[in-house]
């Protein structure tokens, strides 16, 4: 799969031009052209089966039995939160965190209180909830100090009380260490709560890139924020009407 | 209203009370994980066989020429070990399945990892242990003698060979169901091989492993019965089968328990490592 790097200007983390991928003879990423600034935090809606975890992959460059063509120029040092937290269950919690860095102990330490599981250093995986599993999966993420931060709809098989909190540690975490974000899924409000901008992705193209002009907090009862919604869902082909 | 109110919820609560009594008796709630463990569970069945064996010689139920009484057995072991014979047989006996062991559980891994990460290795070498699996251990014996004479070597090889297939077979598997989920983990993380190796692939095929080696300790005291009963002028193998010759029934049973014993013994151990490894595992055994 050829991907030639592309002229990186400095203030970007991603750049993707003509961006192709396909799987069985099918197109899935139809020239997909996306540049994400550094620290700027976007979210990509789509239906299920419009290539939006396709997208994820090849950004990742884990998409190993795929055809396709296209500059892609992504930082070296990027990390991956998964739908599932992805944890090791033969390793404990911290060892999850520093899998793969030598001397990081104490830098996977701070990072676990950062995510607010401070003490559950020793714990297996398998002793934590959902929610505490995905918070390792994020300390893991962040103690690689990533300048990409790529997430597959990683609050989706929490629970609604959990993703809330969850998106509340996401936000602080990403003010603080300004990764560029890509986050992936299928939650409107999920993404106009968090991001900077929104894409939507159908059949393998961009329909839709939305500044969110919202201010913080973003309640879900500012009038913006329906109206956002809307937009966005129509966008999804969802008629609120 | 009150008093309605606490009229109406009584009853309602006796029913329900029954309704739930009702439930448990046909059996509505079946506890489906075999329940808490039995305190020295593992034993009982053992020390049952021997208390069956003590009551048939007892009663005269069975012949002590076809086999000897508990209390005959422990005579013979007292003679065997005031003179040292069992001591000298035990310990080479000992040598011989340990060294194979050990071997056997070396070459097995390493194959297996080979095969397990690998295509190629597959492809050459998941064959051969198939083909070693399905041969019986005492028809290559007459092979093994002409290669290698009638020595230590033959008879460690022998175990080696024998040990190699259950380290393979289920080390193999655990390698090859250890998810894909792992694999794709580890290169976002940027893995080198070797750590890849160390941190997932191999503590994901530890279960494996140490069912494999379950089977292999075993199975290296029981090929060692084969080796010397075939040729040999040491070890127990060596000693049951002089006693056959002498009509000895007393000193072949002892030799029969010191197997067992050794047996059992060995798969304790394994199954105590077992848990101290596997702590990070809830499973129906706990």
């Amino acid at each position: 799969m050829a991907s030639h790097p592309v002229a990186i200007e400095a203030d970007f983390a991603v750049r993707t031009r003509e961006l192709y991928r396909g799987f069985d003879g099918r197109t899935i990423l139809d020239g997909l052209d996306l540049s994400i600034r550094r620290g700027e935090f976007v979210a990509l809606l789509g239906r299920s089966g419009s290539g939006k975890s396709t997208f994820l992959k090849a950004l990742a460059e884990l998409d190993h039995d795929v055809t396709g063509s296209g500059a892609l120029d992504v930082p070296e040092n990027r990390s991956v939160v998964f739908q599932d937290a992805r944890l090791l269950p033969w390793r404990s919690v911290l060892q999850n965190v520093t899998l793969g860095l030598t001397g990081a102990e104490a830098a996977g330490r701070r990072m676990l209180a950062e995510v607010g599981l401070a003490g559950r250093e020793a714990s297996w995986p398998i002793e934590l909830s959902g929610g505490e599993q995905q918070r390792v999966a994020l300390a893991r993420s962040l103690v690689r100090e990533p300048e990409l931060l790529l997430a597959d709809e990683p609050f989706g098989a929490l629970d609604a009380l959990t993703r809330i909190r969850m998106h509340v540690l996401l936000k602080e975490l990403c003010a603080r260490h300004r990764p560029a974000v890509l986050l992936v899924t299928h939650d409107v409000d999920e993404a106009i709560t968090l991001a900077d901008r929104v894409l939507v992705l159908e059949d393998g193209a961009f329909v839709e890139d939305l500044p969110i002009d919202l201010p913080s907090p973003r309640e879900h009862d500012n009038p913006r924020f329906g109206q956002l919604r809307r937009h966005l869902l129509g966008k999804l082909g969802v008629s609120t009407h | 209203m009150t008093l309605i109110a606490t009229d109406d919820f009584k009853p309602r609560r006796a029913e329900a009370s029954a309704n739930l009594r009702q439930r448990r008796r046909s059996g509505a709630r079946v506890r489906l994980g075999p329940g808490p463990a039995i305190p020295f569970g593992l034993q009982i069945g053992s020390v049952g066989l021997v208390v069956l064996w003590a009551l048939g010689s007892g009663l005269g139920l069975i012949d002590p020429r076809i086999l000897s009484a508990p209390w005959t057995v422990m005579e013979a072991f007292g003679r065997l070990i005031a003179d040292g014979k069992l001591q000298e047989h035990l310990g080479i006996s000992a040598w011989r399945a340990i060294t194979g062991l050990v071997i056997g559980v070396a070459i097995g891994t390493v194959l297996a990892v080979i095969a397990g990460l690998s295509r190629w290795g597959e492809a050459i070498i998941d064959g051969p242990i198939q083909i070693k699996r399905a041969v019986p251990t005492l028809a290559l014996i007459p092979l093994l003698m002409l290669w290698f004479g009638i020595g230590e070597q033959m008879k460690i090889i022998t175990i080696v060979l024998a040990v190699i297939v259950p380290i393979y077979i289920h080390t193999h598997n655990a390698l090859r169901s250890i998810d894909n989920r792992y694999v794709e983990l580890s290169e976002t993380l940027n893995l080198s091989r070797g750590t890849f190796i160390r941190q997932v692939v191999l503590p994901g095929a530890l279960p494996g492993f140490l069912l494999g080696l379950r089977f292999a300790v075993t199975l290296c005291w029981v090929s060692l019965v084969v080796v010397e009963q075939v040729n040999a002028t040491s070890g127990l193998g060596y000693m049951i089968n002089l006693a056959r010759t002498y009509g000895q029934t007393e000193v072949i049973v002892a030799g029969i328990v010191v197997y067992a014993v050794l047996g059992l013994a060995s798969d304790a151990a394994v199954r105590l490592a077992e848990r101290r490894a596997l702590s990070w595992r809830r499973t129906l055994s706990q």
